[in-house]
């Protein structure tokens, strides 16, 4: 069991459970308090709707969610600061992922999940805890260009 | 369709206070340090595995029981209830967003949440996230007066 664990988990279970479960009382806090559905892709559209007078941005969806998802972005933020001021060594967080593809990257996540109507949490959290076979699909569909496409630049590296 | 409720300073704290504990899990969990996300992806840690089941587990139970339990929720408003919909523009924008993410490892809450560690190179992913969705909006088709809540 140790050396299965260990396979699995190099660097320890815990903190992906205890993470994973933090990430869960979020979104069902912020239901039970407001009634609101807390996935995080939509606040990059809504956002957008204090800048852009395309109609796509002026619906209501996003005008009227606007302010509350950059609340919640930033309080994405404080969480994490938070817990990089009590828990970590104070090092700051860094990448060695190239500057490229993160810009790139980032490109294809932002237009693939606004056009996919969820990201990770959107579809990944908040949809499979709803139960909805769409996103189960959705998941499904990422999660395989997503090992395909890290997989195919591991190699090209190597 | 009923009116959002107003985004009251309550609110807002509600709000605010919920998306610290997403944020704090998503540093506690590493799933703000790509290099993590790209391990998972690579097969050689599957922690983000572990993430994903207990977030999932606990929204599952809160969307299932709070609504029995509660007629509205505790500061106001009604219970919203996203619909996903399974069609051409859902196939093609997550495997759209699965090749971004495979490249870089950052999805849209870690990006966010990955500032609060002092991480600024996820600037770039996140300015990137918000071109993305930036094009998105522009190519869209106008959309319908009345079109179902996301």
């Amino acid at each position: 069991m140790n050396v299965l664990s260990q396979t699995l988990f190099p660097f320890g279970w815990q903190h992906y459970l205890a993470g994973g479960l933090m990430i869960g009382a979020g979104v069902s806090l912020l239901f039970v308090l407001t009634g609101l559905v807390g996935g995080m892709s939509s606040v990059f559209s809504s956002t957008w709707s204090f800048f852009s007078r395309q109609p796509y941005f002026q619906q209501a969806r996003f005008l009227d969610t606007r302010q509350w998802r950059l609340v919640y972005a930033l309080g994405l933020v404080l969480g994490a600061a938070a817990w990089w001021l009590i828990f970590s060594d104070g090092t700051p967080g860094n990448t060695q992922v190239p500057v490229w593809a993160l810009l790139v990257g980032g490109f294809l996540v932002g237009y693939g999940a606004r056009l996919g109507n969820g990201c990770t949490s959107g579809h990944g959290i908040c949809g499979l805890g709803s139960l909805q076979w769409p996103s189960l699909l959705a998941v499904l569909t990422f999660m395989a260009t997503a090992f395909l496409t890290a997989n195919l630049v591991a190699w090209s590296l190597s | 369709m009923s009116t959002p409720a107003p985004l009251t300073a309550v609110r807002a704290l509600a709000v605010l206070a919920s998306g610290a504990l997403f944020g704090f899990g998503l540093a506690l969990s590493t799933m703000v340090q790509p290099e993590v996300v790209l391990g998972f992806l690579r097969f050689s840690d599957y922690g983000l595995a572990l993430v994903m089941g207990g977030a999932v587990v606990v929204t599952l139970i809160a969307y299932k029981l709070i609504p029995l339990k509660l007629k509205a929720p505790l500061l106001g408003g009604y219970f919203h209830w996203h619909v996903s919909h399974w069609n051409r523009d859902t196939l093609v924008g997550a495997a759209v967003f699965g090749i971004g993410w495979g490249l870089c490892g950052v999805c849209p809450g870690p990006a966010i949440a990955g500032l609060g560690t002092g991480n600024w190179s996820l600037l770039w992913a996140l300015g990137g996230i918000a071109l993305g969705a930036g094009a998105q909006g522009l190519l869209a088709r106008a959309p319908a007066p009345s079109s179902p809540s996301r």
